[in-house]
């Protein structure tokens, strides 16, 4: 070693030292990267909490250059998006960058909460971690329809008047309460601008607190596993679990790669299909908004159009909206409603296989079906698949206590 | 900092007491933010009577236009229109638009002033959407035996030629009547009851 880099090698030392006094830096990587310990079998699954973390950045830095361009009035707020893709310097890319990246925000997160459903990583004692999950998938539902408002298209003006009009199913409170979200007696400019404020402040700083939370409980009980087994429970004499190793540079290399592969599909959708054939922009929104006419075919985007079949399953207005709440709130009560011995799906009987299929099988018809055009018979299937989608949790309650089970072992396999 | 002699109790009181005092001020201090959320005095304001020239409207054409940010259609009925809406009776949910939105001066029958002009709050009265207007009676996509009427691409909802809404879909009620009155043979006013204003 020269004496030069010597040098340089001491100063850095001391800088460091110098700042560790001050502030846990040390500690800090020790806790959560050096010295914090991850399973060992994590499988392609593990990666979609790493993607979340990274769609999470896009959307800020992508959504702060957005707003430096962005008019947030309903007389301005079409001509400034169509501003941004066509005048503005590699606004296009900007604008497909945050459009995209709200897509791909939900595939990845609908990924990781299918992961928790195969491996448990929702039941004891994570439910904590899971309910700060659900709260980040509530608050990224209600991020990602204001976003949709904002560019002001038919399709932005129309989903805000269905998805507000909702509120006024609630008994007695109803009428007010969308008059108080609006604003105004109508979908106007008071409301775009009000939502415009939500979309780039309020929620996410609440996101962002939400992530932290996320991740501190995740790091006081430490990541599950594709065998469900507590690792914590078998340590050597130094106190490390056997089945688990260093998340820095073990997982931070594979996120790194994983990253790289994700940003590669990300890009190619970005370049060659920002639309996604109308799934993921759909094209009633390149119109700009009219009160007087609603588009022929209304449906949200692809993210909420499960919800939105069960919504339109139900011949009831009010019945509706309640069955439509229901759908998403019982996913906060699934780390009590599987009440097997047993965690993943690895060391459950065919019943939970048979269970969580159907389920995932529900769900992806209902998305689809929520998007149709709606005849008869659609009807009729939306029905079959909306009583599907609550049987699992009513039969995951009653059969997951007495079901069959399999011998789980001591240490995680490969 | 010794813990001899603390009054446990007082302590105790004065913290509750205090917190009480904060939880009251920032409930209080939420009530601006909070009501600077509702229909602004600008918004309120706005809300002047809109004219209509029905003279020129065919049978079968509907005329929309904007009051109150709510868009107001005023569609002319022909005479088999208006006969046919007994027919449809069994099939709605409310004939006889007993729990509908509209003026007490709405005739029943035809729920207009003037039996061949209906006007009418275009809105669903499920989430809101405009219904597209199909006068005319044959089946459609959506409905074998179509026997004309009001029909709303959101959710599926089926209203007649009068408005009433179809039994077994999602919109509660009929849609909504505004007030409204002839000023003369050929001009309509919206927002004005019969002999006055709203």
């Amino acid at each position: 070693m020269s004496e030069q880099s010597g040098a340089v090698i001491k100063t850095a030392n001391g800088l460091l030292q110098w700042v560790d006094k001050r502030l846990p830096v040390l500690d800090f990587w020790n806790a959560h990267l050096a010295k914090y310990y991850a399973p060992k079998n994590f499988n392609f699954w593990y990666y979609m909490g790493g993607f979340a973390l990274l769609v999470l950045v896009i959307q800020i830095l992508s959504g702060i250059f957005l707003t430096m361009h962005y008019k947030p009035s309903a007389a301005e707020a079409f001509a400034s998006v169509e501003y941004i893709m066509r005048d503005v310097e590699w606004g296009w890319l900007i604008r497909y960058m945050h459009s995209t990246g709200a897509s791909f925000f939900f595939i990845v997160v609908y990924l990781h909460m299918f992961r928790s459903l195969l491996y448990g990583s929702h039941r004891k004692p994570r439910e904590l971690l899971w309910v700060f999950g659900m709260l980040i998938y509530l608050l990224l539902m209600a991020e990602a329809f204001f976003g949709y408002v904002l560019p002001w298209g038919q399709m932005s003006y129309w989903g805000a008047q269905v998805i507000i009009n909702l509120f006024g199913a609630i008994p007695m409170i109803g009428e007010p309460l969308t008059e108080w979200i609006r604003g105004d007696f109508f979908i106007s400019d008071a409301t775009i601008n009000r939502f415009f404020a939500l979309h780039v402040i309020a929620l996410p700083i609440a996101l962002l607190g939400l992530v932290v939370l996320h991740l501190s409980a995740l790091h006081q009980t430490g990541s599950n596993n594709p065998d469900g087994i507590e690792i914590k429970e078998n340590k050597d004499e130094e106190g490390i679990p056997r089945d688990g190793i260093p998340f820095h540079p073990y997982y931070t290399v594979k996120d790194i790669f994983g990253a790289s592969m994700f940003l590669l599909v990300f890009a190619f959708v970005i370049f060659f299909w920002p639309e996604a054939g109308g799934l993921f922009l759909e094209h009633d929104n390149f119109v700009a908004a009219d009160p007087l006419v609603t588009p022929e075919h209304i449906k949200p985007v692809w993210y909420f159009t499960p919800f939105y079949a069960i919504l339109k399953a139900v011949p009831d207005k009010l019945m509706g909206v309640i069955l439509m709440g229901v759908s998403v709130g019982v996913l906060f009560l699934l780390p009590w409603l599987d009440r097997s011995p047993v965690k993943s799906i690895r060391y459950k009987g065919a019943w939970y296989k048979i269970l969580v299929f159907s389920f995932a099988i529900a769900f992806i018809r209902l998305g689809m079906l929520g998007m149709a055009e709606g005849t008869p018979a659609q009807t009729i299937e939306m029905r079959v698949w909306t009583f599907v989608y609550f049987s699992f949790f009513i039969l995951l309650f009653f059969l997951s206590k007495g079901g069959s089970t399999k011998p789980v072992p001591d240490r995680v396999t490969h | 900092m010794s813990a001899d002699g603390v009054n446990k109790e007082r302590r105790r009181f004065l913290i509750a007491t205090t917190s009480a005092m904060g939880a009251m001020g920032a409930g209080f201090a939420a009530v601006p933010f909070i009501k600077s959320w509702f229909p602004s005095a600008r918004a309120q304001a706005v809300g002047a009577p809109v004219e209509v020239n029905v003279s020129k409207i065919e049978p079968g054409q509907i005329v929309k236009v904007q009051w109150r940010g709510q868009t107001i259609g005023v569609l002319a009925r022909s005479d088999e229109m208006l006969q046919d809406l007994d027919q449809v009776e069994p099939e709605l949910r409310d004939p006889g638009s007993e729990e509908a939105d509209q003026p007490e001066y709405i005739d029943t029958e035809g729920r207009a002033l003037r039996p061949e002009f209906l006007v009418v709050n275009m809105h669903c009265t499920h989430l809101g959407c405009i219904p597209q207007v199909i006068p005319q009676v044959g089946p459609q996509p959506f409905d074998e035996n179509w026997k004309g009427g009001f029909y709303c691409p959101c959710h599926k909802s089926k209203f007649d030629l009068a408005g009433r809404v179809y039994k077994g879909v999602p919109a509660p009620t009929n849609l909504r009547i505004p007030p409204y009155s002839f000023l003369d043979d050929s001009t309509l006013v919206i927002g004005v009851n019969p002999g006055g204003m709203v």
